[in-house]
């Protein structure tokens, strides 16, 4: 009796300690979401204002305002460079898992350390190259480059997720004379659904949220969600609601993606090697 | 003699009377291998061996786009030798850079891996609502960097509206210009908040793969908490730790976002990292490709020495894989 009763208090306590953490971490989203159903006035109030009439009007007016341009550029930046990944990563994991090509080991080194390469070091010449291709604020560079960025990723992932499959399944597809696109399509995609979904999912947030090409490469025409949100760096005054606004739609795919796909999410950010 | 992917089967190549090596089939077989790698493999070979190539390549060249900007890509820049090394040398700007990066690093790190192992600890335990706090607490890790920093400044630290100058009032410290006073210590506030769910996720993988038998029994011969975390649960998920400290820097040393929409590296050169003084001497203005290139080559430099460290750890966890 007393020991459940203890066993509970600590429970309590614990629960309580935790949810205050979870809380401070929390609350700067929380409070994003809030601004946005704000006035101007009230979200630029002194004291803020904490009780007010929640209103849609600022979301109304970034949606329909400048912002869709660049939400969609996000969305095909994005979504084009995850196929890509896609569809050049799996055939490339299953060389390296299935039927592993000689030095798997060295081309799974190589892929992973273009992915450290820091960003910095190629921007020079990517911006060069952009500019004598015509390819400045062109969304066509922002999906090459994604691609670039996150194939590493895609093709350790994918691997890991490969490397479950029984061997016996490819075997037994062999002996009925299976080939390559067969044992793909087959085998390898109903079974890796789930290495698919995870595979996208990092794949989308790094393209989504990546700001650092983006803002460099683009200026107008294909220019990202994070690019539009620089337009309120120097809004001195009455534009934190629609500031907040903007921010919460810019996140909200991610969010989403990554909240429902919670459980892939360890196992994307760490490349397979934690599941 | 072919099947449809093109591989030779040996038997086939038996039956069929023909006489081939095995050497010849061998190679034969390790390109049938290679192929489905082949386009994976050359997209990213091309797309970040020839801009790393460049950099280095422009690295010897003195380039400006302001004085030569129609000059194309290998033709019309003077070959400057070491000279824009040696400018970085003297200039106190690199300097200043490599140090706020290893400081901000560092501290964002550290920081944020004691607090996920701490948060971690918290979510393994017996607490009410496990679920719904994991998935609060992931929410700034997928907030959009640049959402996360505006939000921060402008509604957060704003002397004037912000909340926390608001709260912090009754303590006689209202008011205060957090992000001008303090640059260097809200860009890693910021980039703490964003990195504790990142850490906290591994770490708590790592937490949830422990026995709890283990630590009953230790309890039950009789050791303390700090005792049972010291000898149990740290040995336990350190290599997690580890993965998520290195992963976590080869990331953090890039920090760009926040930087931008915080400081903008500024007051001065405060918040100035190595990839934000590339920006400002190359294409955010100063337009010197030969010079922005050399702080690239030693952003290289930088990464390579932590990234060993990080691919170390990273194969030595596939080889525990391995074993099990």
């Amino acid at each position: 009796m007393r020991v459940t009763l203890t066993a509970n208090r600590s429970k309590v306590l614990w629960s309580v300690v935790g949810w205050l953490v979870v809380f401070v971490f929390f609350f700067p989203v929380l409070w994003m979401w809030l601004e946005g159903l704000k006035t101007e006035p009230q979200a630029a109030s002194s004291p803020p204002t904490i009780f007010f009439a929640p209103t849609l009007a600022e979301f109304r007016e970034v949606l329909s305002g400048d912002f869709p341009p660049f939400f969609i550029n996000s969305a095909i930046a994005s979504i084009g460079s995850t196929l890509l990944v896609l569809v050049l990563g799996l055939p490339a994991a299953y060389a390296l898992a299935i039927r592993p090509v000689p030095r798997a080991r060295d081309a799974l080194f190589f892929f992973i350390s273009t992915r450290f390469l820091p960003f910095a070091a190629s921007l020079v010449p990517l911006y060069l190259l952009a500019r004598d291709l015509h390819l400045l604020d062109n969304i066509f560079a922002l999906v090459l480059i994604y691609t670039t960025i996150n194939l590493p990723l895609g093709v350790w992932l994918l691997r890991s997720f490969l490397l479950e499959i029984p061997n016996d399944l490819f075997e037994a597809a062999r002996v009925d004379g299976a080939g390559f696109r067969h044992e793909i399509w087959r085998i390898v995609v109903p079974l890796i659904a789930p290495g698919l979904a995870a595979t996208s999912l990092i794949c989308l947030i790094f393209s989504w949220n990546e700001f650092f090409y983006a803002v460099n490469l683009t200026s107008s025409v294909a220019a990202t969600a994070p690019v539009f949100l620089v337009s309120f760096i120097s809004g001195r005054g009455l534009f934190y609601a629609k500031l907040a606004a903007a921010a919460t739609v810019a996140s909200l795919p991610v969010l989403m993606a990554g909240w429902i796909a919670q459980k892939q999410l360890i196992r994307g950010l760490t490349m397979g090697a934690v599941k | 003699m072919k099947t449809s992917n093109g591989t030779v089967l040996p038997s086939v190549v038996e039956r069929g009377g023909v006489r081939e090596s095995a050497a010849s089939a061998a190679r034969r077989d390790a390109w049938a291998r290679r192929l489905p790698l082949l386009p994976a493999f050359i997209y990213v070979f091309l797309v970040t061996q020839i801009p790393f190539v460049l950099t280095i390549y422009y690295s010897f060249f003195r380039w400006n786009l302001l004085k030569e900007g129609s000059s194309s890509l290998f033709s019309g820049h003077r070959f400057a030798g070491l000279d824009n090394f040696a400018t970085l040398l003297t200039n106190g700007s690199i300097r200043t850079a490599v140090a706020n990066t290893v400081i901000l690093t560092v501290s964002v790190i550290a920081i944020s891996v004691v607090l996920g192992m701490a948060v971690a600890m918290l979510l393994n335990s017996e607490v009410f609502g496990k679920g719904l706090m994991r998935t609060l607490m992931i929410a700034p890790f997928l907030i959009m960097p640049t959402a996360g920093a505006l939000i921060w400044k402008d509604t957060l630290f704003n002397p004037l509206f912000g909340l926390l100058p608001y709260l912090l009032s009754p303590f006689g410290l209202g008011r205060v210009d957090w992000v001008n006073r303090f640059p260097m210590a809200t860009v890693v506030a910021v980039e703490v908040w964003r990195w504790t769910p990142f850490m906290m996720l591994i770490i708590l993988a790592g937490l949830q793969s422990q026995n709890p038998e283990i630590l009953e029994a230790a309890q039950v011969d009789g050791a303390g908490a700090v005792q049972s975390f010291r000898r149990i649960t740290l040995p336990l998920v350190r290599p997690f730790i580890e993965l998520g400290a290195l992963l976590g820097s080869l990331f953090v040393v890039q920090t760009y976002d926040s930087i931008y929409m915080l400081t903008f590296g500024g007051p001065g050169e405060d918040t100035t990292n190595i990839p934000f003084l590339l920006y400002i001497v190359g294409p955010g203005g100063g337009y010197n490709i030969g010079q922005a290139s050399a702080i690239g080559v030693v952003a290289v430099i930088i990464t390579i020495i932590v990234a060993t460290f990080a691919l170390r750890t990273l194969f030595s966890i596939f080889r525990v894989e391995a074993r099990r």
